[in-house]
């Protein structure tokens, strides 16, 4: 995937967290952007998904990013503007490309046990995008836009 | 909330009472541990009730996958019954909707092993 422009939204609400390569790091995660999210005003039924995305996104980060080091963090910021949340997820691993994770949906890996959290990503936000994050690691960048 | 399962039998269909979330760590390899021992132990036709369970994630999607796999490969057949509107959103989205018989009535989907 090309690099994407990932300047944050940096509203007055905005923050930033380093979390541990742990489990327990998703659910932190998944509360403080559905939090964000409802004080933004993001559709109530809408809810639900991003936080599926969110935590899929940090599943990535923890366990094929990290895989499970202490020694390295999870980054989250949580960008919230006018009219969309903007999450960055970053983790400290060896990078991947998106084009390398075979497609879930084509018939020879329907019935694979793996490889469905970028599809899932995708299903619940508006925009996302993966880039290399410097100076080690991938991050990547979720969009949810209030409804118009 | 973690997984919780019980099983009964319903004739000779394996119906797994599951609630909770299905979700990666303790919850998705409770399922996997489930289905593998019910497949050594001989079960071979099991009906997978998700009415209680609230969440799953993509590691529960793809354990109850090779859960499908598993009791296939011996022989069985694992089908699904009363998925809240999310899980069918999942199925839908994953397309497992194609691989999964899935009911909404316990007795039709017992009766569907016959």
């Amino acid at each position: 995937m090309a690099p994407q422009d990932f300047t944050a939204a940096a509203g007055p609400a905005s923050s930033e967290h380093l979390l541990d390569s742990t489990l327990e790091t998703i659910d932190t995660a998944e509360a403080l952007v559905t939090e964000a999210a409802q004080r933004l005003g993001i559709d109530e039924d809408d809810i639900p998904g991003l936080g599926m995305a969110i935590r899929e996104c940090v599943a990535n980060a923890v366990v094929h990013g990290n895989r499970y080091s202490t020694k390295k963090k999870v980054h989250l910021r949580v960008g919230v503007g006018e009219k969309s949340l903007e999450v960055l997820v970053g983790d400290e691993g060896d990078g991947f490309a998106v084009m390398d994770v075979p497609d879930p949906l084509a018939e020879e890996n329907i019935l694979k046990q793996s490889g469905r959290g970028i599809l899932l990503i995708r299903a619940f936000v508006d925009e996302f995008a993966v880039r290399k994050r410097e100076p080690q690691g991938t991050e990547v960048r979720l969009v949810k836009h209030l409804p118009q | 909330m973690s997984l919780n399962m019980t099983t009964r039998q319903v004739g000779d269909v394996t119906v797994i009472d599951a609630s909770g979330r299905i979700t990666l760590g303790e919850g998705s390899s409770a399922f996997r541990d489930m289905v593998r021992d019910l497949a050594s132990q001989g079960h071979k036709k099991l009906l997978l009730n998700l009415g209680d369970v609230s969440y799953i994630d993509s590691s529960g999607i793809g354990e109850m996958v090779s859960g499908f796999t598993t009791i296939t490969n011996h022989g069985g057949m694992l089908k699904l019954l009363g998925l809240n509107k999310r899980v069918k959103d999942l199925l839908q989205i994953t397309k497992l909707y194609t691989v999964f018989e899935v009911f909404d009535d316990e007795a039709e989907g017992v009766r569907s092993f016959q």
